[in-house]
């Protein structure tokens, strides 16, 4: 059994406004803009893969609009 | 054992395992700023550090005009609303009668370059002990995108569709290194937030000036570079290449004077 670092991250798709800046601040690529819109017709980002994620938490402090939760824990696999 | 992305997130999200969240200090309307606008990001470090300093019952915050207007709505902290460029003004009166208050400004470009510039000199010039966060995107957002006294040379505006023309409009005017020589500054830095590693450090400088301000030292000084797609009129992902790119040359990023001592060469 080996213990590794999972991050997850939830996004708050109405508040979202599509900006892509979660995106591009991703070092492991796994946020993209989803093909749906929200309530206010933006095209929302979307946590696509949680494998990869660390937690590092990068996508929620370049998020303009505070709509990412960061989680990280030590799990085993 | 094969993670699939349920079980992940049943083993990870918990309460305990929380990173990193929206601070309780912002309100939970939805800002009124584009998408991907560095206000809201600008706002939230601050807010953060308002509430990890335990600095939200003795808070007052001035909010300006420009299209950080309604800053008070967003803001869960005391806050006062300013006349258009007036704010360091306002911050001095109410850090006199409160002088056991955090008492900061935040403003922008238009409001503390343009129609405030009086007000912001002769206040750091008194070294009145508030605190000024200054956001600048080099243009006035707000009403259009015209030229700003802060639009780089070249830059196209609304009012300067052929690239600001330095011989006939002027040069940008530096604010930040121009308070950074009166004598009543004691912290005075110029930070950005195009990418999560800027952000950290931004925090990191508006800390320094809250910690002056909270020890009785002067003025405290925090220029944020920022970008406005709209005003630029550019995706949000390359405005922030092109602040990179184009602005950091002529703003150079970094302290400019720590404990009252300029700490860098000023060009």
């Amino acid at each position: 059994m080996a213990k590794k670092v999972q991050g997850y991250i939830e996004i708050d798709k109405e508040r979202c406004k599509g900006c892509e800046l979660c995106v591009v601040a991703c070092p492991k690529d796994i946020i993209r803009m989803s093909k749906d819109v929200n309530a206010k017709g933006y095209h929302y980002a979307e946590f696509f893969n949680p494998e990869p994620c660390v937690g590092c938490a990068d996508c929620a402090v370049v998020c303009p609009d505070g709509v990412i939760t960061v989680y990280r824990a030590r799990i085993e696999v | 054992m094969e993670l699939t992305a349920d079980k992940i997130k049943e083993l990870v999200v918990k309460p305990e395992n929380k990173v990193y969240t929206k601070t309780p200090l912002l309100t939970d309307k939805t800002l009124s700023y584009c998408p991907g606008c560095g206000h809201g990001v600008a706002h939230r470090i601050l807010m953060e550090l308002v509430e990890e300093m335990g600095l939200e019952n003795d808070t007052i915050g001035i909010a300006p005009v420009g299209c950080s207007v309604l800053a008070y709505e967003f803001m869960n902290v005391d806050m006062q609303e300013a006349a258009h460029g007036r704010a360091p003004a306002l911050a001095t009166a109410i850090k006199r009668l409160w002088p056991n208050k955090f008492v900061f400004s935040y403003q922008g470009d238009g409001d503390l370059a343009a129609i405030g510039g009086n007000e912001t000199l002769h206040t750091c010039n008194r070294g009145e002990n508030i605190t000024i966060i200054f956001i600048n995107n080099g243009i006035y957002g707000m009403t259009g995108g015209q030229m700003a006294p802060t639009t780089i040379p070249g830059m196209r505006t609304s009012t300067s569709p052929y690239g600001r023309d330095v011989q006939m409009m002027g040069y940008p005017l530096k604010m930040t290194e121009i308070v950074a020589m009166l004598p009543g500054t004691y912290y005075v830095s110029r930070q950005a937030v195009y990418s999560a590693k800027h952000v950290r450090k931004a925090k990191k400088a508006i800390k320094k000036a809250i910690e002056a301000q909270l020890e009785g030292k002067g003025t405290s000084f925090v220029e944020i570079v920022s970008n406005c797609n709209s005003g630029w009129k550019m995706t949000p992902v390359k405005a922030n290449q092109w602040l990179e790119e184009n602005m950091l040359d002529y703003y150079h990023l970094g302290d400019i004077k720590v404990d009252g001592k300029l700490v860098k060469e000023i060009v």
